[in-house]
């Protein structure tokens, strides 16, 4: 048996895959591939996630280039949304005659 | 009626329309039948899923097309052929695809030396730009049916053909092994295209009466767009040599006796059987 | 019964000094788990966390590959057209499965190459169920009814695992599966009763030699899993081996009774008392066998897998070397 030839500098690069269900929703990410370039990467996306005519578009973004916010900041960037209530419509009583506002 | 032969085979009254529709079906159908056996087997998982996408894809046009044939079959003969019978139960000089389908694509046999991807996907390519050729041809047909069959086909022809001519494209213009597993492909493949162009009494007929276009009239648009694709995969054009293969008229390489006893083994070893 | 990875990992040695910081972090870890929490690729989890899912996850994946090669021997026989793409799209559902979990595996660290070589040097483990021989097509609709459905007991409750990629990769998994199912059953309902008496005899075969290695599939006795506890908690698991296992026997019996299938266990039988099946002994020297690597097709399909990557390699590679010629080109522009 030969030994098997894993080498990991040749590893094609890991793309993230984002659909679009239909006409007027967002593009949302389902999932990860790996592709050698980016022509490959789209078409191999529209092979694995819209099999099941799950999308109608697909953005494929190479993983590397993706920023994350850091988890240990989560308090930092999201806490603070919490406590400013007045962003959200509830806020407000209006009278009863404006309930539909 | 199908007259019915030595285990379970039937036998066509084979006209010229039904002989033109079942070289498409049967084209189809055993490019299908090779493709499938990648399944598992892909250098990448991801091209995996894409190659039986691509058998699907034809499975489904033979489907169509069989079922299409057995129409045909049933109005003149009267009788209730369907795709099946058509597939598992004709003898092999009963099928009309292009000899190019049978060669190998991936297993070796006893008998043979397997194909690689190289011959895969400069198969891929050759046959999807021919067949899109085929359905935009088919899209003035008078046969309502193929008409819409070929509306539907087209499409799928258009991915197949960027998706195999971006990877003959890769292997070309890539190593220099994969460039040179490409050009032996094509030493292979080139010999078989000829019968893609060829004509006989069959496109002509089809062709006077308006059912579909006769293969001569496609080796234009096939050419230059196969050299578009050629061009930056470093690959030549082959020159023509006298090869012609035989396969539409019923008379197949030694491959065409092993794809059929595989494929059509349960049906002949289960008479009468329900599925 | 793709749990087996967890069952079958040598014990883990937990490192034997932690900061007190580590401790802590770790405590903090378990209650939100507890509480339901999921948690993401880049929170914080402690090393055991993480090692244990990349095995669970990725060995989850590489059954689902090598769980395509025994259906695949019958995609070029397939008995109708029909039943050739039901076969061809759920052998292509399981390539897309094991790209789902790869994918998940690859959020905790690791990467597909370092899997792949994991699973054909023999170190990383695949289900057992998938080193057994699909000797006659209804072997293709046994394994969907039963082989598929032990995995959906499965594969449920994993869609609340506490590690969210794996969760949101089983959801998609959970979508595509049911279908794989169906196809098996309905297949052997049309042959055992519209079928010939040969069809018939066939899909009995069949049952007779998948019934006990589907058995197995859900490892070893609870007394013989020692991770449970810890798999419970992360919501690897949510039912034991055994409570599985049954649950498992009792449906298939009534299912069995649908297909007019006997199932080869002279000692099944319903016990009124207990409200369940009782049935008879495993033979676990023939899982540890085939576990062991020395089952009736272990080899082949290990070699299988390393000759498509092994003669894929060429491929793989020109692609890289063209799409950096490509960069090059553009840059260069």
């Amino acid at each position: 048996m030969t030994m098997p030839s894993t080498s990991t500098q040749a590893e094609w690069p890991l793309w993230e895959v984002f659909v679009r269900p239909k006409a007027g929703l967002d593009h949302k990410h389902c999932g990860s591939l790996h592709a050698a370039d980016a022509a490959l990467a789209v078409q191999l996306a529209r092979d694995v996630y819209t099999r099941r005519q799950e999308g109608v578009s697909v953005w494929v973004v190479r993983s590397s280039d993706i920023t994350a916010s850091d988890p240990g900041d989560k308090a930092m960037y999201f806490d603070p949304m919490a406590d400013k209530v007045y962003r959200h419509p509830t806020f407000y009583e209006l009278p009863a005659a404006l309930d539909h506002m | 009626m199908a007259a019915a032969l030595a285990g379970g085979s039937i036998a066509l009254e084979l006209t010229h329309p039904l002989r033109y529709v079942l070289r498409l079906a049967d084209t189809a159908l055993i490019h299908a039948q090779r493709l499938a056996e990648w399944c598992g087997h892909g250098p990448v998982l991801e091209e995996d899923i894409a190659l039986t996408n691509m058998a699907l894809d034809l499975l489904g046009q033979a489907r169509a097309l069989l079922t299409h044939a057995a129409h045909l079959h049933n109005g003149v003969q009267g009788g209730g052929l369907d795709e099946d019978q058509l597939a598992y139960l004709r003898n092999e000089a009963d099928f009309f695809n292009l000899t190019l389908v049978e060669q190998p694509l991936r297993k070796s046999s006893a008998h043979a030396p397997g194909g690689d991807f190289a011959d895969t996907v400069l198969r891929n390519f050759l046959l999807a730009t021919w067949f899109k050729a085929v359905w935009m041809g088919l899209s003035s047909s008078t046969d309502v049916e193929l008409r819409g069959i070929a509306a539907k086909a087209v499409k799928e022809a258009r991915y197949h053909q960027q998706h195999a001519g971006d990877w003959v494209v890769r292997l070309g213009d890539g190593t220099p092994e994969s460039a040179r597993r490409l050009q032996a492909a094509l030493a292979r493949a080139w010999p078989y295209t000829a019968e893609m162009f060829a004509g006989d009494a069959v496109d002509e007929a089809a062709s006077s009466t308006g059912l579909g276009p006769a293969r001569a009239s496609l080796r234009g648009a096939w050419l230059s767009e196969v050299q578009e694709v050629f061009a930056p995969a470093l690959l030549p054009v082959p020159a023509d040599t006298p090869f012609l293969s035989t396969g539409t008229q019923g008379r197949h390489s030694e491959h065409m006796g092993f794809i059929l006893a595989e494929l059509q083994s349960l049906q002949r070893q289960f008479p009468g059987g329900r599925w | 019964m793709y749990t087996q990875a967890m069952d079958l990992a040598p014990k883990d040695e937990r490192a034997a000094l932690r900061s007190v910081e580590d401790a802590q972090l770790e405590t903090r870890f378990e209650a939100r788990i507890a509480q339901g929490d999921f948690i993401e690729a880049k929170d914080w989890m402690p090393e055991h966390y993480r090692k244990t899912l990349v095995r669970q996850i990725s060995q989850h994946a590489h059954s689902e590959i090598v769980g395509m090669l025994p259906e695949g021997n019958w995609l070029t026989r397939a008995p109708t057209l029909k039943r050739k793409t039901i076969a061809l799209a759920k052998v292509q559902d399981e390539a897309g499965h094991g790209l789902y979990l790869y994918a998940a595996a690859e959020t905790l660290g690791t990467s597909r190459d370092q899997m792949f070589e994991a699973l054909h040097s023999g170190r990383a483990k695949y289900s057992s169920i998938f080193n057994y021989p699909t000797l006659s097509w209804a072997d293709m609709g046994v394994i969907g009814w039963l082989v598929d459905g032990a995995a959906i007991m499965n594969q449920v409750p994993l869609t609340r695992c506490s590690y969210a990629p794996y969760a949101r990769a089983m959801v998609r998994i959970c979508r595509e599966e049911s279908f794989h199912q169906r196809q098996g059953f309905e297949s052997l309902l049309v042959m055992m009763k519209d079928g010939t008496a040969a069809q018939q005899a066939m899909v009995q075969e069949s049952v007779n030699r998948w019934w006990w290695p589907s058995l197995m599939m859900f490892g070893p006795p609870d007394a013989d899993s020692p991770n449970t506890a810890q798999s419970m908690r992360w919501g690897i698991k949510r039912l034991s081996n055994d409570e599985l296992r049954q649950k498992f026997v009792d449906a298939c019996v009534d299912q069995a009774g649908v297909l007019g299938v006997s199932l080869p266990d002279p000692e099944l039988k319903w016990n009124e008392a207990r409200g369940q099946h009782d049935f008879g002994a495993i033979d676990w020297a023939e899982f540890w066998r085939v576990v062991g690597g020395h089952g009736p097709c272990n080899t082949e399909r290990l070699a299988a897998r390393v000759a498509a990557w092994d003669d894929g390699a060429w491929v793989r590679e020109a692609a890289t070397v063209h799409a950096q010629k490509q960069a090059l080109l553009e840059q260069a522009a």
